[in-house]
């Protein structure tokens, strides 16, 4: 809750909507509060990840390995499915992992109940300010799709050479005629403005509308019994379609990845 | 839409994190996985000769027992056919005994009869002779009537 004298609705929603930034010089701001939660939750997961795969054995399994087991071997299938271009164990199967487990702990984030965990920032860390979802910040959202484009370039070039690049940008998808050229480009450049665009934004407009509907139902209970009971019983009902999003949104978040570093690798 | 340093940060965590995934928990946990399917197919495929190894050697028993089974037989019926020729052969040995016995004792039978007959005669032949001398009332001279003696002997 926000610490001053009165608290409306329009202060509720912009307080919880409102980044803890700092300012680092010339450099620019920085959202601290997007940048220390992904950070946590990334080095928790890993973290636990590679706990467990140390004391892994190819005997008997614990259930803690199986665990794991199962999620990297979901990915793993997932990734050999797509990618068509070689081994996914090299790089694309890993980049999966990494891509869905970080996205899927920064969308559970949102579980969180908003105002306890804002309470918990306030009076135990004293950060008065302080997003709780990074992937409800477009920062997270286009840093891991800009990563992805820039991977696809990468393997654009590597795969089929500067030339060979090119010569599919300008004679794809409408033949290599010279009166083609200018479409093709066109069309490769909308298409690879759009890729990381709609990547980036499908998971930030879901996680983003997810928190506002907690916000709205927030706002809601502070109405008044009926609006506490309401909220509660509607909180809960959209958390539990929420862990859906939550787990598809980074399902597609990783399909993605790989369809597109799959696409980088075809030659046209 | 507030784009800031904050997208750089992030991109170099997640690369970070790529990075340490990639290193640290892809490889050793798919090779683990791999292990343990070449341990689970080895071991399949174990059993599977262990499967086989079981028809075979029940195949080799069943043979055996039947060997076995044969042998017994074969013995069991020679044995019998051995006890039927010794019965047979005691059998003969003890008619041909009983036969012997039978005809000695049919011998000495009559050789008792012949003496017995013999004797007989002579006592008849002298109760002949008493009787003759008691009707006579005379002594029979034996010596003057030995001819008459000796063919009444071989009358009776």
């Amino acid at each position: 809750m926000a610490s001053g004298t009165e608290t409306t609705a329009t202060s509720y929603i912009t307080h919880h909507l409102s980044y803890n930034k700092v300012q680092l010089g010339s450099l620019g701001t920085i959202h601290i509060d997007t940048l220390v939660t992904s950070l946590v939750l990334g080095l928790i997961a890993f973290g636990f990840m590679w706990w467990v795969v140390r004391g892994a054995t190819s005997g008997v399994p614990n259930k803690r390995q199986a665990f794991v087991e199962l999620a990297l071997d979901f990915i793993a299938d997932q990734a050999r499915n797509t990618f068509a271009h070689g081994d996914v164990n090299k790089f694309v199967a890993p980049l999966a992992l990494s891509v869905f487990v970080f996205v899927i702990m920064m969308n559970a984030m949102s579980f969180m109940p908003i105002d306890i965990f804002a309470w918990v920032m306030e009076h135990v860390f004293h950060q008065h300010q302080w997003r709780g979802v990074p992937t409800a910040d477009v920062n997270t959202t286009f840093a891991l799709a800009l990563s992805i484009w820039f991977l696809m370039l990468y393997f654009s070039v590597a795969v089929k050479g500067f030339g060979g690049w090119m010569h599919e940008i300008f004679c794809s998808p409408f033949g290599s005629k010279f009166w083609a050229w200018p479409l093709n480009l066109l069309f490769n450049l909308v298409e690879y403005v759009s890729k990381p665009l709609s990547h980036s934004l499908r998971l930030f407009g879901n996680m983003y509308a997810g928190e506002i509907i907690f916000l709205l139902l927030g706002m809601w209970a502070a109405t008044g019994i009926v609006g506490t009971i309401m909220g509660a019983l509607l909180g809960a009902g959209w958390s539990i379609f929420h862990i859906l999003i939550v787990a598809l949104q980074a399902y597609i978040f990783m399909m993605l990845t790989i369809v597109y570093i799959n696409m980088a690798h075809e030659h046209h | 839409m507030d784009l800031n340093l904050t997208m750089l940060a992030q991109a170099i965590a997640f690369f970070i994190f790529f990075w340490f995934s990639k290193k640290f928990v892809w490889p050793p946990l798919m090779n683990a996985i791999a292990e343990r399917q070449a341990k689970i197919a080895e071991g399949l495929n174990a059993a599977e000769a262990g499967k086989r190894a079981l028809v075979e050697a029940e195949a080799k028993t069943e043979s055996a027992l039947k060997d076995a089974r044969d042998r017994s037989q074969a013995m069991f019926s020679d044995g019998e056919r051995r006890a039927n020729q010794i019965i047979e052969q005691a059998k003969l040995t003890a008619k041909t005994e009983a036969d012997r016995i039978l005809a000695a004792a049919q011998e000495q039978i009559q050789l008792e009869l012949n003496k017995a007959k013999s004797g007989l005669r002579e006592q008849v032949a002298q109760l002949a002779v008493a009787g003759a001398e008691k009707i006579l009332k005379r002594e029979i001279n034996a010596a003057a009537h030995a001819d008459m003696l000796t063919e009444l002997k071989a009358q009776l």
